[in-house]
């Protein structure tokens, strides 16, 4: 492969990648922050204002690192692939310029307000800060969404004279349809991030006999959001974006579930390595006729195999994009088992005292980032060859002048300091877990420069 | 069409540079002004509500000129590879310098995100003027429509230019002392007692040198570009331009020393907008001169398509008022000096 290339490719990645670790929570948390705080309103309770609090605390923390990582995602698009710039930016410059009109002022500045400025606001008014700063970042979600979705299946454009992209409709291309299914999957993605970690700060209080209260606020929205989101991200929206991928890209569906040979009644593979030298999956565990009943609703169906297209139409990198969706699909499943369980026993009034259970949703705090970023290295690499799809290959768009060594010198200086800002937010997000909940016990909220302004 | 778009986003810059021009002002004398660990907590919670939202008219500025000249976005963002990514960790550093300062109260963890703050502050507006500089001075675009600068290469003005130059480095360094002066107006505005008046003497400092720097860099640019001073020529209005240049330089002399805070910060608001879009006007139609004057990138050969121009002023419209509205909400929370509360800290 091209060495700038491949630079410039995993230049985006690893930002993208990094980046998107606080977006997901930032978004999760959101909502969850405004469930709290709506209990907390309408039942006058002050342990759920304590616990919209302590969400705030970590949320803001988590909030700067997805800003200042989100910076460089946009100037990317003009540094690292320009020729792509020059060639779509005229469609999707669009919904860029929008997330930064509607979203980025409507976040920014009602974030200051619901951190710092719950003693000189009413609690009406501070809920409206929660509920601005909830509707900021999931509007920037769709605006980014409907981007990527331009990429996946370009909509609502026309080829200007000079070979470039231009709006022809703004509504088609604004209400793509990839990206209505796409953004409820990844919006429901990120709503299971904010409650998987809710509930294992919840399970970890519990399991360790302190804040007791709070704990079980967290531990009951977690679950009872997590069970909640965690069927949503199966059915209907994961089912849907599939078909979607089926009818749009069948070469990416082929791809993802490693079906090297199209057959009617194909199986649905569950373990196996692809063997893309010999073009078959090594032990292979599947069942048989699955594929064609999940994908066509029949199990007779035909689907195709890798084996129906040129092989310059294949994704470059089969066996990680394989694995990458059997880990998000894998882990979705996991997901719907612990959280049915869980909802189970807090129903039957048991799982705070199920320790076995508070041990594994403690546990399982890490697993929604991994089904996440797997989800979009699925839909990124399964876009390959392509970076607009069926209209720009990806050789074509990086910036031509940026050689391999510039490219690598940033890269190498963003690897630095993204690894400090991870250690600085891991650091201080344990520190608000060991300092708790309760405010005044070490309260940390206050110390921000903003917090006494004026 | 594309002659709005170029004031749209000539506007959404100089907003942006107003804006958080004084929190990098404020960052350039954070260590020498704020001497005690109260006073640049005050700094910091003068900034603290409002650097966030500021930062956010850079990011809006990028996305309106990506949407309204894609091919302008390409060819100066890959062009300009290197100082912009200079520039994206700075922006990091400098937010984390602000924000994770007050987490821990430890004297060796607060010096360190000082240094951080401070010195990140001072690169960004170097960095700026610089590259202000760089878009005055021409960049050696080709045929292709794109260009890539080293850092440096001579130090001159030769064919393959760099990032820095003599002219480069002027411009930065015009853009520093111009926004130290800035911060210190708005520190000053903000604050009381030592702080205050330390900031106020700040600014005192920077004038003469402000004052300078103006003239010598328009001579310079006179110098490289004679051909900068034909809209001048062609469109009378643009003699607003030196008046207002030279009248808020002379109401900051006046103002500062008098005690007049916010008439300094307005006067030194309007000379950053008045250095802009006499820079715009002067630039106008091209967006980016070419070292090779037939490479020129303007308005007409960067523009997006008309239909997505059109559609975009609806939304914008509604966007910008929406954003103005915050600010103004925002702003109004926040007046007025800032106090130690009791308890804090």
């Amino acid at each position: 492969m091209d060495s700038a290339l491949f630079v410039h490719r995993l230049h985006f990645a690893f930002t993208a990648t990094f980046h998107y670790l606080f977006p997901q929570l930032t978004m999760g948390l959101a909502l969850l922050i405004v469930v709290l705080k709506t209990i907390g309103l309408r039942r006058n309770d002050p342990v759920y204002h304590e616990a919209a609090r302590f969400w705030g605390r970590i949320f803001g923390i988590n909030f700067v690192l997805g800003v200042v990582t989100g910076i460089p995602m946009e100037f990317q698009f003009g540094t690292n692939w320009s020729h792509f710039s020059r060639f779509a930016g005229g469609v999707i410059g669009q919904t860029l310029a929008m997330e930064g009109m509607f979203a980025f002022f409507l976040e920014s500045a009602f974030l200051g307000l619901f951190l710092y400025g719950e003693k000189r606001l009413s609690p009406k008014a501070h809920w409206l800060s929660a509920v601005a700063v909830f509707v900021g970042s999931w509007l920037s979600g769709y605006f980014i969404i409907a981007t990527d979705a331009f990429m996946q299946h370009p909509v609502g454009y026309f080829t200007a004279a000079d070979g470039s992209l231009q709006l022809a409709s703004f509504w088609d291309f604004v209400l793509n349809p990839w990206a209505g299914w796409q953004y409820a999957h990844n919006m429901s993605g990120a709503a299971i991030t904010g409650a998987f970690i809710m509930t294992s700060v919840g399970a970890f209080y519990l399991l360790s006999g302190k804040w007791t209260a709070h704990a079980r606020i967290f531990v009951k929205a977690g679950v009872i959001a997590g069970c909640l989101f965690s069927v949503l991200q199966i059915f209907p929206t994961g089912d849907r974006q599939g078909k979607m991928v089926a009818d749009l890209q069948p070469v990416t569906l082929a791809a993802m579930e490693g079906l090297f040979q199209g057959q009617p009644g194909a199986p649905l593979i569950i373990l196996g390595q692809p063997n893309d030298q010999q073009g078959k999956i090594d032990n292979p565990l599947e069942v048989p006729k699955m594929l064609s009943m999940l994908t066509y609703k029949r199990w007779k169906a035909n689907v195709r195999g890798l084996d129906a297209f040129p092989k310059q139409d294949w994704p470059g990198n089969i066996p990680l994009l394989y694995y990458s969706y059997h880990i998000m699909v894998g882990l979705g499943t996991f997901f719907v088992a612990v959280m049915v369980v869980a909802l189970f026993l807090l129903w039957r009034g048991r799982l705070f005292n199920a320790r076995w259970m508070l041990w594994i949703l403690m546990l399982a705090a890490p697993f929604p980032y991994i089904a996440n970023t797997a989800g979009w290295m699925t839909a990124e690499l399964g876009r390959q060859p392509w970076l607009v799809y069926g209209l720009m290959r990806t050789e074509a768009g990086y910036s031509k002048l940026v050689s391999a060594g510039n490219g690598m010198f940033t890269l190498l200086g963003f690897m630095g300091i993204y690894m400090v800002l991870g250690i600085l937010g891991l650091f201080l997000i344990r520190r608000e877990i060991e300092n708790g909940p309760v405010a005044g016990h070490e309260s940390v909220s206050n110390l921000h420069p903003a917090a006494e302004a004026r | 069409m594309a002659s709005l778009w170029f004031w749209i986003v000539a506007a959404m810059i100089a907003t942006y540079v107003v804006l958080d021009g004084f929190d990098l002002g404020a960052g350039a004398i954070y260590l020498i002004a704020a001497k005690t660990n109260e006073e640049r907590r005050r700094v910091l919670r003068a900034i603290g509500p409002v650097w966030d939202g500021n930062e956010v008219w850079l990011l809006a500025a990028g996305g309106t000129l990506y949407f309204a000249f894609p091919r302008l976005y390409a060819s100066s963002f890959s062009g300009f590879y290197l100082p912009l990514t200079i520039v994206l960790w700075l922006l990091i550093l400098r937010g984390i310098g602000i924000e994770f300062r007050a987490h821990i109260e430890n004297p060796i963890w607060q010096d360190f995100f000082d240094v951080v703050f401070s010195v990140s502050s001072i690169l960004l507006a170097v960095f700026f003027g610089a590259a202000l500089g760089n878009v005055v001075r021409g960049v050696p675009l080709d045929s292709t429509g794109y260009f890539f600068e080293p850092l440096w290469t001579t130090f001159k003005l030769g064919p393959q230019t760099g990032i820095l130059d003599w002219y480069t480095v002027l411009t930065g360094v015009v853009a520093l002392v111009t926004l130290t002066a800035h911060g210190s107006y708005y520190v000053a505005l903000k604050t009381d007692a030592d702080l205050g008046r330390r900031a106020r003497g700040f600014a005192l400092l920077c004038w003469p040198v402000q004052f300078f720097l103006t003239f010598s860099s328009l001579v310079a640019t006179y110098f490289i570009r004679p051909e900068i001073m034909a809209n001048y020529g062609r469109h009378k209005v643009g003699i607003l331009v030196p008046i207002v240049v030279v009248a808020s330089l002379a109401v900051m002399l006046w103002a500062n020393p008098k005690g007049k805070e916010k008439l300094a910060f307005v006067a030194s608001s309007l000379y950053i907008t008045a250095m802009l879009v006499g820079a715009a006007f002067a630039l106008y139609p091209v967006v980016l001169p070419a070292r090779d004057h037939q490479y020129d990138l303007t308005i007409y050969n960067t523009a997006a398509g008309s239909h997505g121009l059109s559609v975009g002023l609806v939304w914008w419209t509604f966007g910008a008022v929406l954003a103005v509205g915050y600010f103004v909400f925002v702003y109004r929370m926040f007046r007025g000096k800032v106090q130690l509360g009791e308890g804090h800290y």
